[in-house]
């Protein structure tokens, strides 16, 4: 699959830059709002152990917490792999799904096709993706309609 | 009306709230708090402590209050929160209340306590 190429082109590109003082891969299930944010509950568990600033861990939290719940809301399946650098921190989020349509569009806050189920849990705000770009210091997305989404969010540290 | 710190304790008694999860509240302060019931809303605003007051009663917003470490949350209104909230509750160590009291009623007897929202 191009994607699975694409995910081990980065984090080559990433390691060569920059030593990576940690990675996890995380399994996200679609569908399962119960599990959902627990994956982003465990990074965060994990930042702090390591003695990041705890307003990074906080903007960490807040992206991948959204990226995470898409993935749940959207997607059948899908994987956080988190790598952390001595200059960074890297999230990419990638699953199978629907894929999204027009991502521009998306970004746009307020624009959801979450179903009314989902709105009455309190999500379906429109305002997730643009969480995520305004917690994150770099924001790419890729995503092919019927295959998937691919999102990596890199966070700078201080 | 000053600002000021109270306890898990003092609110509960004084809004007669039903601990669904909890120990020690006489212990665990609160100086502001945040309202809402959309989760993109309340991931993003809600800050460090706050106590939270919502009438969403599923077990994702649990991961919401440990990703933005807040201090208790309030499932207010007649939803009944799932046994699965309360368990996840317990498990993330989040203090869980319930009243049937609407959200406005809540609100306004915190903040008369001298807790506010910025
Ligand atoms: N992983 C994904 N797979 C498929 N579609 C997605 C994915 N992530 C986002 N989308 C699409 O982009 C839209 C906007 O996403 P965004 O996260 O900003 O808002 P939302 O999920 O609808 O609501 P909120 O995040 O506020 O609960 C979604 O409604 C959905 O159509
Ligand atoms: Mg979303």
């Amino acid at each position: 699959m191009v994607c699975d190429q694409f995910i081990v082109r980065k984090i080559s590109k990433i390691a060569k830059m920059k030593d990576i003082i940690y990675k996890q891969e995380f399994n996200i299930q679609g569908g399962d709002f119960i599990n959902g944010g627990e994956a982003s509950c465990k990074i965060s568990t994990i930042l702090k152990e390591i003695g990041i600033d705890p307003e990074v861990i906080l903007r960490v939290a807040v992206a991948s917490y959204e990226a995470e719940m898409n993935v749940v809301m959207y997607a059948q399946q899908g994987t956080i792999i988190f790598i952390l650098t001595p200059v960074k921190l890297v999230l990419q989020i990638e699953d199978i799904g629907p894929g999204i349509e027009d991502i521009n569009r998306a970004m746009v806050p307020g624009f959801s096709t979450a179903t009314d189920e989902m709105r009455e849990m309190g999500f379906g705000a429109g305002m997730g993706l643009p969480n995520i770009k305004e917690n994150s210091d770099v924001l790419n997305i890729d995503s092919e309609t019927g295959k998937g989404t691919k999102l990596e969010i890199i966070i700078n540290l201080p | 009306m000053s600002k000021k710190i109270i306890s898990l304790e003092q609110i509960k008694t004084s809004l007669n709230l039903e601990v669904l999860q909890g120990n020690q509240l006489d212990k665990k302060k609160v100086n502001k708090g945040y309202v809402g019931d959309v989760l993109s809303n309340v991931i993003a605003q809600a800050k460090p402590g706050d106590i939270w007051i919502t009438c969403q009663g599923h077990p994702n917003i649990v991961a919401v209050a440990v990703l933005k470490k807040l201090s208790a949350i309030i499932i207010v209104g007649k939803r009944n929160p799932e046994p699965a909230t309360v368990q996840k509750a317990k498990t993330e160590n989040i203090p869980l209340f319930k009243t049937e009291l609407p959200a406005f009623e809540v609100v306004g007897k915190i903040y008369q306590q001298g807790v506010f929202g910025i």
